[in-house]
């Protein structure tokens, strides 16, 4: 039996293509870009050997500074937030909503499909203050509060940007975590309310501890994702106010695209992929036992 | 359970008769009850609809309402000139046109090539395939940004920028590690014995993956699929950086660009090219709610 499944050329022609479009286009280019660090230029002008000079301008490049403590910062509060709601939606569901909460569900995962793009510039204009009012000046106007012009300074477009990724993706989080709550077998719930606990008491003392793992998960793929940021910084601020809300990933795409170097750019990339590494170890580790189930 | 709290279920128990309550109070009561509640989902319905509510009617607007009405007005009247000028002078329609030319081929390779490798990782018996599995793990986790240099590189050198093949190859390569990943968890729940009796049975590999495999997996493949949509169409990284002329331009990048050149004065056109790109997905998400949702989370490890 092993001889039919264990063909060496149907095997060839099964994963052969996968593999080789997957090396060529993926693995080559990541050693190939571990290569530029040590250059200087661009495919245009071409590449001039200059050792680790780009580390060094990197150590001491107050940009990689701002642009590295902005990715840190963004990651973490956005991480908190899309769990944090996430967590409170899919609580909503499963404890409240109950059985009618498919057509909620349903309705609240919707900001998750559409392309970042559309929802940033819808948010531009939701925000905006000149030459009229987005809706939400508009409502503070309202309320007796004058417009605050929201992309004006780092503070409030940090602000925006937390709001729009949280209202993008918090209906993810939401079945993601929802999935792990139904999961909690109605028996012991039963028991813990014959026990006297009910509200934030079963929440916080059975629901929580038994859904750490999904949580932890979660968390851990939201930093993941949120590290790599690029779209919905680029299409709300470009990075703006002057340069104070660029993640590694867009000041990465300037000094290569822009400014023309390769070199830096990819040193800059390095950089970031080493952060993401060290996330994924904590993955690996935290969800190893779902990945040989499966 | 503990003596105390039987005793206080006891106590629960023997209470109850004594005031039960009618059966008209008790309805008042629970309909009390779920007050807050729902307000909760109201509140929580307006935050995440409202906003898109408001950029449909938006599109239909005229730039001087846009100036002189409050925000929130309804738009005068209901005519699609806004959705002409963007589809037309605003080139959407050849942006539209390049991102289903470049996300469809993409997504066929992804499919053949992830459904194929997963297939023979997880249903054939050779040495190195824990090894290869692994490789591919690795690509979810690689951001994009490590690998844009040198294909800019090889594709301008050899001559392929200027074309839509830059975005086919990236998004099939990008595509496949997540695809692998998940077929192979997919072909894992179907018995050996199936595929043992189709080889016994005469048919070849390559053929018991045809016309066993793939079909036994197909609601699999669909669902990938569907993932993989999403993520592609999405895209603004790769697109952004192989294409460099405003022919190539996907609906992600013209939009993008949209803005900048023709919809900082110009409300109505960009409204309505922004509701084009929103309603386009959302239409697909409507009729395909539950399978997206499941498919979506369930490639949450691609952050």
């Amino acid at each position: 039996m092993k001889n039919v499944l264990g063909d060496k050329k149907s095997i060839l022609i099964l994963v052969g293509p996968a593999l080789l479009v997957y090396t060529l286009v993926m693995l080559v280019p990541v050693f190939w870009s571990l290569g530029y660090t040590v250059f200087e230029g661009n495919a245009i002008v071409g590449f001039t050997f200059v050792g680790l000079d780009n580390f060094a301008t990197m150590i001491g490049d107050t940009r990689v500074h701002d642009a590295l403590w902005f990715t840190i910062r963004y990651a973490f509060v956005i991480t908190i937030g899309q769990v944090l709601f996430g967590y409170a939606l899919s609580l909503l569901y499963v404890f409240v909503l109950r059985r009618s909460s498919s057509i909620v569900r349903t309705l609240v995962f919707f900001p998750v499909v559409l392309p970042t793009v559309a929802v940033a510039l819808m948010f531009q204009k939701m925000f905006e203050v000149a030459p009229q009012n987005g809706l939400v000046n508009e409502l503070l106007n309202a309320v007796g509060i004058p417009s605050v012009d929201w992309f004006g300074s780092a503070g409030s477009a940090f602000l925006v940007i937390a709001v729009m990724d949280i209202w993008r993706s918090m209906g993810f989080y939401g079945v993601l975590l929802y999935a792990g709550l139904v999961d909690i077998p109605e028996e012991t719930l039963e028991s813990a309310r014959l026990d006297g606990a009910s509200g934030l008491k079963l929440v916080r003392h059975i629901v929580i501890p038994l859904s750490l793992p999904v949580l932890l998960s979660s968390i851990i793929f939201s930093i993941n994702g949120t590290l790599k940021v690029f779209d919905s910084v680029l299409a709300l601020t470009n990075g703006g106010p002057g340069t104070t809300t660029s993640p590694l990933t867009l000041y990465m795409f300037q000094t290569s695209f822009t400014y023309g170097e390769y070199g830096y750019g990819s040193t800059i990339a390095l950089l970031l992929t080493i952060l993401c590494l060290v996330v994924t170890v904590f993955i690996f580790r935290s969800s190893r036992r779902d990945l040989t189930k499966g | 359970m503990s003596a105390p709290a039987l005793q206080r279920t006891t106590q629960q128990a023997t209470r109850q008769p004594g005031r039960r309550p009618t059966q008209r109070s008790r309805t008042t009561r629970r309909l009390v009850k779920k007050v807050p509640t729902t307000i909760l989902v109201a509140i929580l319905l307006v935050l995440v609809v409202y906003p898109l509510v408001w950029l449909l009617l938006g599109s239909f607007k005229t730039n001087a309402e846009f100036l002189n009405n409050p925000t929130w007005s309804l738009p005068s009247q209901f005519t699609f000139d806004n959705y002409v000028e963007a589809w037309n002078t605003g080139n959407i329609a050849q942006y539209a046109t390049n991102s289903v030319l470049s996300v469809f081929p993409a997504l066929f390779f992804i499919i053949l090539f992830g459904t194929a490798a997963g297939f023979a990782l997880e249903v054939l018996v050779w040495k190195g395939r824990g090894g290869v599995l692994l490789a591919f793990l690795i690509g979810i986790m690689v951001p994009t940004q490590m690998i844009l240099l040198p294909l800019f590189t090889v594709y301008f050198q050899t001559g392929l920028t200027g074309t839509l093949w830059p975005l086919v190859i990236t998004y099939t390569a990008i595509g496949l590690p997540l695809t692998v990943f998940m077929m192979a968890t997919y072909f894992r729940a179907i018995p050996r014995e199936v595929f043992e009796a189709a080889t016994l049975d005469g048919a070849s590999i390559i053929r018991t993956f045809f016309s066993v495999g793939m079909p036994m997996v197909s609601n699999a493949i669909f669902t990938v699929a569907l993932v993989q949509f999403f993520f592609i169409w999405n895209d603004l990284l790769i697109a952004l950086t192989f294409t460099n002329s405003s022919d190539l331009r996907t609906i992600q990048v013209g939009l993008l660009n949209f803005n900048g050149e023709f919809g900082a004065t110009n409300y109505g056109p960009l409204f309505a090219a922004i509701c084009i790109n929103v309603f386009g997905t959302l239409v697909l998400y409507l009729i395909l709610n539950q399978r997206v949702q499941k498919g979506l989370t369930a490639g949450s490890v691609k952050g």
